[in-house]
C-alpha cells in the first residue's frame, strides 16, 4: 500500500552531483577571495562574503539554472581577467578584450544581445512560433551573462586604474542601470520558467530595452561609461548590499507593471488569444509585487541603516527617501487592494502601471530633480 | 442614547479597521510625503520670501511646508496609520490567534459539501487505515494533521502555513513600533515646550554664550540631533539645532574637542576621504576618550552618536600685500587677517572693511574645456572605462574676501595665490562680482621674468605718474622720428599726442580713448584713429618701462617678445583695473592654514525601537507574502473519503496544490 507518491524527500537528498559541485566551486571561490584579498577587507565585508557563500549555493540548488549562469559567468570572467595581465592597455590590444570581453564590449554585447530578444519575443509572440520565443529565452539568458560578466570585469579593471579607485560596479547611475537590467531580466526567467509561458517576455523586454537605451545614450552622449572614483559619502560596506536589493525591489516592480499592461491588453481583448489567461497574468504579478517588495522594504530599512551611519540619522525626509516611502506606500495600498473584494481585476493592473512612474522618478526623477543628501553635492 | 453612542463607536471601529480605511491613509500619506519633497526643505526663511513674495510666503508658512513633515497635520496622518493599524490589530489578533492555534475540526459533512475545492473518492481500504496514509502524505508534504476518529468514520484536519497569520502581528505591529520609535526621536516635546512658552526659538546672530537659557536645552535631553563646527585647536561643548527660522543650542554632555581635520584626494583631484582627530573631555575637564572620526565611520560616546558631516575653513590666518592699484609707485603695504574675521584698512582713496570669507588650499579647475566623449561607436564598443579628462588640474590656493566702503556697500573678490598660465603666459587672477549669484570676472596680472608681479606694478606706477609723462613722451617720439626730425614742429606734435594718449589712458584706461575718439574724430577716420593711438600707447608704455627699470636700478628691458607681452598685458590689466571696483588688490603672500570639522551629534533613543520593529517588519512580510495558510479536510467513511481545502487566499499555487491532493487521494484509496 506504500505508493509512490511525490512526497518531497529531505532536501539534501534531492540535490544532485552538479548541484555539490556548484557549491563546491562558490566555496573554492569564496574562500580563495578570503585568503587573497582578506586584508584589504574590513569585518563586514569578510561577513559579506561568507555569508554570500551558502547564500549563492541555496539560491542555486533553489533555483538550477542560476548555477550554469554563475559557472559560465566565473569562468568567462576569469579568463579575461588573466588576459589583462594586470595591464589596462591591453583592453585595446587584445582581441578578446576588444571586442568581447573587457568591461564595456560585454555590457555593449548585453545591449545588443537584449535588443536582439526583445525583438525574437514580438515575434515568436505574433507568428505564434515556440522556437523563436525559446530562442528570445536564450538570447535573454545570453544577455544576463555578458552584462554579469561586464560587471565582473569593470570591477576588475577599476582597481588597475587604482588601488584606491576600485570598487563594485553599483556606485553610479550607470552601473546601476546594468544591473537592473540583470536582474529584472533574471527574475522574469525565474517566472517565465515557473509559469512555463514567454509570451509576456515580449512586454518585459520592453522595459529592458528602454534601461538598455537609457545606457547607450547615457555612454555616448554623456561619457558615463568612464569609471569614477568613490566620493567618502559611498564609500561603506552598506552600499554593497543596499543597492542590489534596492534594484530587486524595483525590478519587480517593474515586471508587475509590464505583466499589468499585457493585462490590459487581454482584458479589452487585444492579443488575448496569444496571451497567457488573466488569471495566470494576475498571479505573476501579485509574484512579482510580493518579492519586490518585500526586497524593497529590506533595501530602505538598510538604507536607513547606512544613513544612520553616514549622516547621523535614520531618516532625514531627504527627497530620495521620501519617495522611497512613497514607492513602499503606493505597493503597501496595492497588496492591501487585492485583500478587498472588487477591487481586482483591470484597477490592479493601472495601479501596478502607474506604480511603474512612480518607480521611475523614485529611481531617477528625484536625481534629475529634486536635489538633496543623496545628490552627493557636499561631501 | 447609550445604544448611539455605542453603535458610533463601534461604527468608527469597525471604519478605523477597514481595508479601505488602510488603503485611503496609506495613499494620503504617500501623496502629502511629495510636498517636502518639490518644496526644498528647512531653507532661510529669507529664500522662501524671495521665491514666493510676502502673500504666498505667509499663506505657506501657516501650512507649515517648510517643515511639512513636523507640521501638526502630517503627525495627525501619522496618528490616524498608527491608530488604524492597532485597532485593525485588535480587531484581527483574537480570530486570528484561535486561527493558529486550531484545526477548525468541527466542520460539518454539509460544510465540507459546500466547499469550491472537494473531491471525492471511492475507497477498498479501511478508514483507519486510509487515514494513516493519508495522514503521512499530507505531513510529508509539511501539514500539522489532527486526527478525529468519529463512530464509523474519520475526519483529518490539517493546517499548513500558520506563520502567515502571525506574519499579520508581526508586519502590523511592526508598523506602529516603528512610528512610535520615530516619535521619540521627533521633536514633539519641544513643539509642547514650545507651546506652552517654556521655550522658544533664537532668531538673532549673537554668540553662543550669549543665548539665553529659554533658548537652550539641558544635556539631559533625550533626543536631538545637532551641528556644530570646530576649528582645529578649539573645543566646543554645545551643538546647534536648527528650528524653523532660527536655532537653539543644545549643551552636550561632554567637550568635544579637534585636534585635526583631513582632506585626502585622489589624483584626479575629487576628495577621497574626509577625518577628523576629536578629544573627548568630561564637563570637569578631564579627558575621556581620543578617537578618529570619518564619513561613515561615526564615533558613539555616552549615548550621543558623532559623526562627520562636512568642513569649512577655521580661521585661516592671511598675510597680504596690499597694492594700491591707482597710486603712482609701486610699494605695497602689509596687510594681515584671518577668515570669518574683519580688518579695516585706510587707503588713499578711503577707508575700507576686509570681510574675510574663506580660504580654500585647493582649487580643482578644468583648464582644457569639457572632453566631448567621442561620438565614434567603436570607440566605446572596444572602448575603455579609464576617465580621458586630464585637465583637471589643482590652481593652489586661493582666498574670498568682501570689500566694505564707509557708505557700507560691498563687493565680492576672490584671490589666488598662485599664477596660472593662459594663452601660454603666467597671470595672477583676481575676481570679483557684485552679487553671489554672478559669476566672478577676473583681471589678470601678467609676471614677469622673474615670476614676480613687480614689473606690472612699476610700469602701471609709471603710467599712472602725471609728472613723468613729459620725458616718457620726449623719450618716445626720439625713437619714433629720425634724427632730422628732431626739435621740429613734428616733433612737438609727436609729444602732445603721447602725453594726451597717456593721460586718458590714466585716466580710464582704453574706454576713456575710445570715448575721445567717438567725440573727436569723424566717424570715418575712428578706426585708423584707433590704430594709431594704440600703437602710440603700446611704444609710450615701452618707453615708461624703460623709465621704471632705471628708476629701479634695473638693466633696461629687453627688446623681445616676452617684453612686448609683458607690456600688452599690463595695458589691458590696468584698463581692467578702472572696472575692477577696488582701489586695491590684496596678494595673498603667506597662509596659515586652520581648518574647521562640521559635526552632527546625535541622541536617538528610539532608534533601537525603529530597527527592532524593522525586523519584525522584515519577517513580517515575508510570512505573509511567501508562506501561504492553507487547510485540509479529510472525511473518510466506510468506502468513501471526502476531501475539502480552502485558503484565505485563492492563488494559482492553491489551485495546483488542490489537483496534487486529489490525485494523491485518488492513489491512496486505490
Ligand atoms: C504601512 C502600513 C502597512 C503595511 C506596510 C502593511 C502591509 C501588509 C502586507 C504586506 C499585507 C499582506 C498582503 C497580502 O497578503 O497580499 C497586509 C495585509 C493586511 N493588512 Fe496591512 N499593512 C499596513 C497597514 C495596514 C493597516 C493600517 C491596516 C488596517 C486598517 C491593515 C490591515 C491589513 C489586513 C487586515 C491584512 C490582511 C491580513 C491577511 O488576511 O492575511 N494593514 N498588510
Amino acid at each position: 500500500m506504500e505508493l509512490a507518491l511525490n512526497q518531497p524527500a529531505p532536501l539534501l537528498k534531492r540535490l544532485s552531483w552538479f548541484d555539490w559541485l556548484f557549491s563546491a566551486i562558490v566555496a573554492a571561490g569564496g574562500f580563495y577571495a578570503l585568503s587573497r584579498f582578506g586584508e584589504y577587507m574590513d569585518i563586514y565585508e569578510k561577513g559579506i562574503l561568507l555569508a554570500a557563500i551558502p547564500a549563492i549555493s541555496v539560491f542555486g540548488w533553489f533555483w538550477k539554472p542560476f548555477r550554469v549562469l554563475f559557472i559560465v559567468v566565473g569562468a568567462i570572467s576569469l579568463f579575461s581577467i588573466i588576459q589583462y595581465q594586470g595591464s589596462l592597455a591591453r583592453m585595446e590590444q587584445v582581441f578578446f578584450l576588444k571586442y568581447l570581453i573587457s568591461s564595456q564590449a560585454s555590457i555593449m554585447w548585453m545591449c545588443a544581445l537584449f535588443g536582439l530578444a526583445t525583438l525574437a519575443y514580438w515575434v515568436g509572440l505574433l507568428a505564434r512560433s515556440e522556437f523563436t520565443l525559446k530562442t528570445a529565452s536564450a538570447l535573454t539568458w545570453s544577455a544576463v551573462a555578458m552584462g554579469f560578466i561586464g560587471l565582473m570585469v569593470r570591477w576588475y579593471e577599476s582597481y588597475l586604474i587604482g588601488t584606491d579607485v576600485g570598487h563594485i560596479p553599483v556606485s553610479n547611475l550607470y552601473e546601476v542601470f546594468v544591473l537592473f537590467s540583470l536582474i529584472t531580466a533574471m527574475m522574469y526567467l525565474y517566472y517565465e520558467a515557473r509559469y512555463q509561458t514567454r509570451q509576456m517576455g515580449a512586454f518585459v523586454l520592453l522595459v529592458i530595452s528602454a534601461a538598455v537605451g537609457f545606457i547607450l545614450w547615457y555612454t555616448f552622449d554623456r561619457g558615463a561609461h568612464e569609471i569614477q572614483p568613490l566620493v567618502p559619502a559611498l564609500k561603506s560596506w552598506w552600499m554593497k548590499i543596499h543597492v542590489p536589493a534596492n534594484f530587486i525591489g524595483y525590478g519587480g516592480f517593474s515586471i508587475a507593471a509590464m505583466l499589468g499592461v499585457g493585462y490590459l491588453l487581454v482584458d479589452r481583448g487585444i492579443l488575448a488569444s496569444r496571451l497567457p489567461k488573466p488569471e495566470v497574468i494576475d498571479d505573476m504579478m501579485y509574484k512579482s509585487i510580493a518579492i519586490g517588495f518585500l526586497f524593497f522594504t529590506i533595501a530602505t530599512i538598510l538604507g536607513a541603516m547606512w544613513a544612520a551611519e553616514a549622516w547621523g540619522g535614520y531618516w532625514s525626509w531627504d527627497p530620495k527617501e521620501t519617495w522611497a516611502l512613497i514607492v513602499w506606500l503606493n505597493y503597501a495600498a496595492w497588496l492591501h487592494i487585492r485583500l478587498v473584494k472588487g477591487l481586482r481585476g483591470p484597477m490592479l493592473a493601472w495601479w501596478a502601471v502607474i506604480g511603474l512612474f512612480v518607480t521611475t522618478f523614485a529611481f531617477l526623477g528625484v536625481n534629475m530633480f529634486l536635489s538633496g543628501l543623496h545628490s552627493y553635492g557636499t561631501l | 442614547m447609550n445604544t448611539v453612542s455605542h453603535s458610533f463607536g463601534k461604527s468608527v471601529f469597525e471604519l478605523m479597521s477597514s481595508m479601505r480605511f488602510a488603503i485611503s491613509l496609506l495613499s494620503i500619506l504617500a501623496v502629502a510625503s511629495i510636498i517636502g519633497t518639490v518644496l526644498k526643505q528647512a531653507e532661510p526663511y529669507n529664500n522662501y520670501l524671495i521665491q514666493l513674495g510676502p502673500f504666498w510666503f505667509e499663506v505657506y508658512e501657516k501650512l507649515g511646508l517648510y517643515d511639512v513633515y513636523h507640521t501638526v497635520w502630517f503627525l495627525a496622518i501619522l496618528t490616524f496609520l498608527v491608530a488604524s493599524t492597532s485597532v485593525c490589530i485588535t480587531r484581527n489578533a483574537p480570530n486570528f490567534a484561535r486561527e493558529m492555534k486550531g484545526f477548525r475540526e468541527h466542520v460539518t459533512e454539509q460544510s465540507l459539501n459546500a466547499f469550491k475545492h472537494k473531491h471525492e473518492a471511492e475507497t477498498t481500504h479501511t478508514p483507519e487505515a486510509l487515514a494513516a496514509s493519508a495522514q503521512r502524505y499530507l505531513e510529508g508534504q509539511g501539514y500539522k494533521v489532527k486526527n478525529l476518529p468519529r463512530e464509523a468514520s474519520v475526519l483529518l484536519a490539517a493546517k499548513a502555513g500558520s506563520w502567515n497569520r502571525l506574519g499579520y502581528f508581526l508586519a502590523h505591529s511592526a508598523i506602529v513600533m516603528i512610528c512610535v520609535g520615530g516619535l521619540m526621536d521627533g521633536n514633539l516635546i519641544f513643539k509642547v515646550q514650545q507651546l506652552l512658552g517654556y521655550k522658544k526659538i533664537e532668531t538673532r546672530d549673537i554668540p553662543q554664550s550669549q543665548v539665553p537659557a529659554i533658548s537652550r536645552l539641558k544635556p539631559s535631553n533625550l533626543s536631538f540631533r545637532g551641528s556644530v563646527q570646530i576649528p582645529e585647536g578649539s573645543s566646543a561643548d554645545v551643538a546647534f539645532l536648527n528650528v524653523a527660522d532660527g536655532y537653539l543650542v543644545q549643551e552636550l554632555p561632554f567637550t568635544v574637542g579637534l585636534k585635526q581635520f583631513r582632506i585626502e584626494h585622489y589624483t584626479t583631484g575629487q576628495p577621497k576621504s574626509f577625518e577628523s582627530d576629536i578629544e573627548l573631555f568630561d564637563l570637569a575637564g578631564k579627558k575621556v576618550r581620543e578617537a578618529t572620526i570619518a564619513v561613515n565611520h561615526p564615533l558613539i560616546h555616552d549615548g550621543v552618536a558623532i559623526y562627520q558631516a562636512s568642513f569649512a575653513d577655521g580661521g585661516t590666518h592671511l598675510t597680504l600685500r596690499g597694492w594700491n592699484l591707482f597710486s603712482p609707485t609701486a610699494e605695497y603695504f602689509d596687510v594681515t587677517g584671518s577668515v570669518h574675521q574683519n580688518t579695516e584698512l585706510t587707503s588713499v582713496a578711503g577707508k575700507y572693511t576686509i570681510e574675510f570669507i574663506d580660504f580654500r588650499p585647493f582649487n580643482i579647475e578644468n583648464m582644457g574645456g569639457d572632453v566631448q566623449p567621442s561620438g565614434d561607436t567603436m570607440s566605446v564598443l572596444g572602448g575603455s572605462p579609464v576617465s580621458e579628462n586630464k585637465h583637471l588640474r589643482n590652481v593652489g590656493p586661493s582666498f574670498q574676501y568682501k570689500l566694505r566702503d564707509a557708505r557700507g556697500q560691498a563687493l565680492e573678490f576672490s584671490n589666488y595665490m598662485l599664477p596660472l598660465e593662459l594663452d601660454g603666459r603666467w597671470y595672477l587672477m583676481s575676481g570679483v562680482r557684485e552679487t553671489p549669484n554672478d559669476a566672478f570676472r577676473y583681471m589678470r596680472m601678467p609676471l614677469d621674468a622673474g615670476g614676480d608681479i613687480d614689473s606690472f606694478m612699476r610700469l602701471r606706477g609709471v603710467l599712472l605718474n602725471a609728472a613723468l609723462r613729459p620725458e616718457i613722451a620726449a623719450r618716445f617720439a626720439r625713437q619714433a622720428l629720425p634724427e632730422n626730425a628732431w626739435n621740429t614742429e613734428i616733433e612737438a606734435k609727436l609729444k602732445f599726442s603721447a602725453t594726451q594718449v597717456l593721460a586718458l589712458f590714466a585716466e580710464g584706461g582704453f574706454q576713456s580713448l575710445g570715448k575721445f575718439i567717438e567725440d573727436k574724430v569723424p566717424a570715418a577716420e575712428g578706426e585708423k584713429a584707433a590704430g594709431t593711438y594704440l600703437r602710440i600707447l603700446e611704444l609710450t608704455a615701452f618707453e615708461a618701462l624703460q623709465i621704471a627699470n632705471r628708476q629701479n636700478g634695473l638693466p633696461p628691458p629687453k627688446i623681445d617678445d616676452a617684453t612686448g607681452w609683458l607690456v600688452r598685458d599690463t595695458l589691458n590689466s590696468m584698463s581692467d583695473m578702472f572696472v575692477y571696483g577696488a582701489p586695491v588688490y590684496l596678494q595673498l603672500a603667506q597662509y596659515d592654514e586652520v581648518k574647521a570639522s562640521g559635526l552632527q551629534l546625535t541622541r536617538s533613543p528610539g532608534q533601537n525601537v525603529v530597527y527592532f520593529g524593522s525586523l519584525l517588519l522584515t519577517l513580517g512580510v515575508f510570512f505573509m507574502l511567501f508562506v501561504r495558510e492553507r487547510r485540509v479536510w479529510l472525511r473518510i467513511k466506510p468506502g468513501h473519503a471526502l476531501l475539502a481545502m480552502s485558503s484565505a487566499k485563492h492563488t494559482i499555487d492553491f489551485e495546483k496544490e488542490f489537483t496534487l491532493h486529489a490525485q494523491a487521494l485518488d492513489t491512496l484509496a486505490k
